[in-house]
């Protein structure tokens, strides 16, 4: 389980507490500079902050981000632009000093699983947006992280992409049981992939629980700001535009 | 298709045919000893290659320029690559750089033959000089430009300091790095050939202010052209190591 206590940092979050279950879905909803990335920041141990993490259990505060075993896929994958598909995916385990034979067949097993093989030669450059997105997700599952941390990995690609990509993301994260942390503003994403639903606002938790919670209750309050009421009567503003134009 | 490629390649061959075509014309017209023909600047090369004083001459030469070259660009890419990565030391350094790295390297050479007199360090410094900034600028450059997105990739990866900075950060920087060695690489012969002209008693420079005072132009050209083959290849020959480190994925 992954916990943090009470996480303020010097410009976004203020006061968080979350816990996440081993092998949990959740999406991190909320408006540009609400913290969603400032908080998989804090979990990879990128930026200061005041607070605890704590990996099962453990305070990780003092340790650096190379010993976290976190998975980071940010919006742009940013590939190693120097080594093709195959050796950036194996970079953590060289990284880590694994031996040749294992890296071949870990690496191997990883592009079959996300059906990537035929990419295995190919450099970033000669890379689509989807194949990148999927070739930073092997790169971030084949170390078995204890967290991936997913910030709108989605948001550059076109819908059919993006579309399959999450359909394989949901797939993966349920064969392999991965704890994962996603960030994104898209309401679809939201709603498809999450077993629970944060609601980030002005860099504290506004709203935290299941899809059904979020997303069917109805919010009376007028004054309510949070992310998901606001886009809710954003698209309700649309769709009543859209029939007044009919 | 891969025959007419062929053919464009070779194109070149025909303005180069033209021009000695021309000079070898105007040489034979002009009839003096300040304009010879192509064909006697050959002979002459063929004389200079045979008694082994154009050998001596650039062997005296390329001793120089490689001691000078190795040892500005090790100590470029040394200073670039603590620059690029300790910012105390970039913004102490970095002052001085600027101050220095505008003079032309020949402007040092008055300087550095009252300091170091006219000996064999004098050309070997003036190289060093001349390798060493523009190396360190490339490579502290090429550092700066490395995206912190892939520093923070790499440390998710489990990466250490040292791995980051040996297999992400300098195979990134390389191609503005092996920018400057491409270009100084050039640069140091027409520097070489400056000391030797001024100070040193032997070299290609000194064969050159040689034939000058005893008015052998054929001799002149010979050095010229060979000048000009000698920049050539070592930039052409770090052209081809820039391709092979980073040509597939540039």
């Amino acid at each position: 389980m992954i916990s943090l206590k009470n996480i303020t940092t010097s410009h976004c979050l203020n006061d968080v507490t979350l816990d996440i279950q081993d092998g949990e879905f959740i999406v991190v909803l909320g408006f540009t500079g609400a913290g969603k990335s400032t908080l998989l920041n804090v979990i990879a141990g990128l930026t200061e902050y005041k607070g605890n993490v704590l990996f099962n259990q453990k305070d990780v505060n003092l340790i650096p981000t190379e010993k976290r075993n976190v998975g980071y896929l940010f919006q742009e994958v940013y590939l190693f632009p120097h080594l093709n598909t195959f050796e950036n995916i194996a970079f953590g385990l060289r990284a880590r000093g694994y031996c040749n034979d294992l890296i071949n067949d870990k690496v191997k097993e990883v592009l079959s699983l996300l059906h990537i093989s035929h990419l295995s030669k190919r450099y970033p450059k000669n890379l689509s947006g989807g194949e990148k997105q999927r070739i930073g997700l092997a790169r971030s599952i084949i170390m078995e992280p204890k967290i991936l941390l997913l910030d709108e990995p989605l948001s550059s690609l076109d819908a059919a992409t993006s579309k399959s990509i999450r359909k394989e993301l949901k797939e993966l994260q349920k064969r392999l049981n991965l704890t994962i942390l996603y960030v994104t503003h898209n309401l679809v994403e939201a709603r498809k992939l999450a077993d629970r639903i944060v609601v980030l606002v002005n860099g504290q938790i506004r709203q935290l629980g299941t899809v059904q919670d979020i997303f069917s209750k109805q919010i009376e309050d007028t004054q309510d700001y949070s992310f998901v009421n606001l886009s809710n009567k954003v698209y309700d503003l649309d769709y009543k535009l859209f029939n007044k134009n009919i | 298709m891969k025959l007419t490629l062929f053919k464009n390649k070779l194109l070149f061959l025909i303005p180069i045919g033209l021009f000695l075509a021309t000079w070898e014309i105007a040489g034979c017209i002009a009839n003096t000893q300040l304009f010879p023909p192509f064909s006697k600047v050959i002979v002459e090369f063929g004389v200079l290659l045979t008694n082994g004083i154009l050998l001596k001459s650039l062997g005296a030469s390329f001793i120089r320029v490689v001691i000078g070259y190795i040892l500005g660009c090790l100590m470029g890419l040394l200073v670039g690559i603590i620059m690029g990565v300790n910012k105390v030391i970039e913004y102490s350094l970095r002052p001085i750089i600027s101050i220095l790295f505008p003079i032309p390297t020949l402007g040092w050479l008055p300087l550095l033959m009252l300091w170091i007199g006219i000996n064999e360090t004098l050309p070997i410094t003036l190289i060093f000089i001349c390798a060493f900034f523009p190396v360190a600028y490339n490579t502290l450059t090429g550092i700066k430009e490395v995206k912190a997105e892939y520093i923070k990739a790499a440390r998710t990866l489990g990466a250490s300091y040292w791995y980051i900075l040996w297999h992400v950060i300098m195979p990134i920087a390389s191609p503005n790095i092996f920018t400057g060695l491409r270009l100084e690489a050039g640069m140091v012969w027409k520097t070489v050939i400056a000391a030797e002209m001024f100070a040193i008693p032997n070299g290609i420079g000194s064969l050159l202010m040689n034939a000058e005072s005893l008015i052998r132009v054929d001799v002149i050209m010979v050095c010229l052209v060979l000048l000009s083959f000698m920049s050539s290849t070592f930039e052409h020959i770090f052209l081809w190591i820039e391709n092979k480190v980073s040509g597939d994925w540039r």
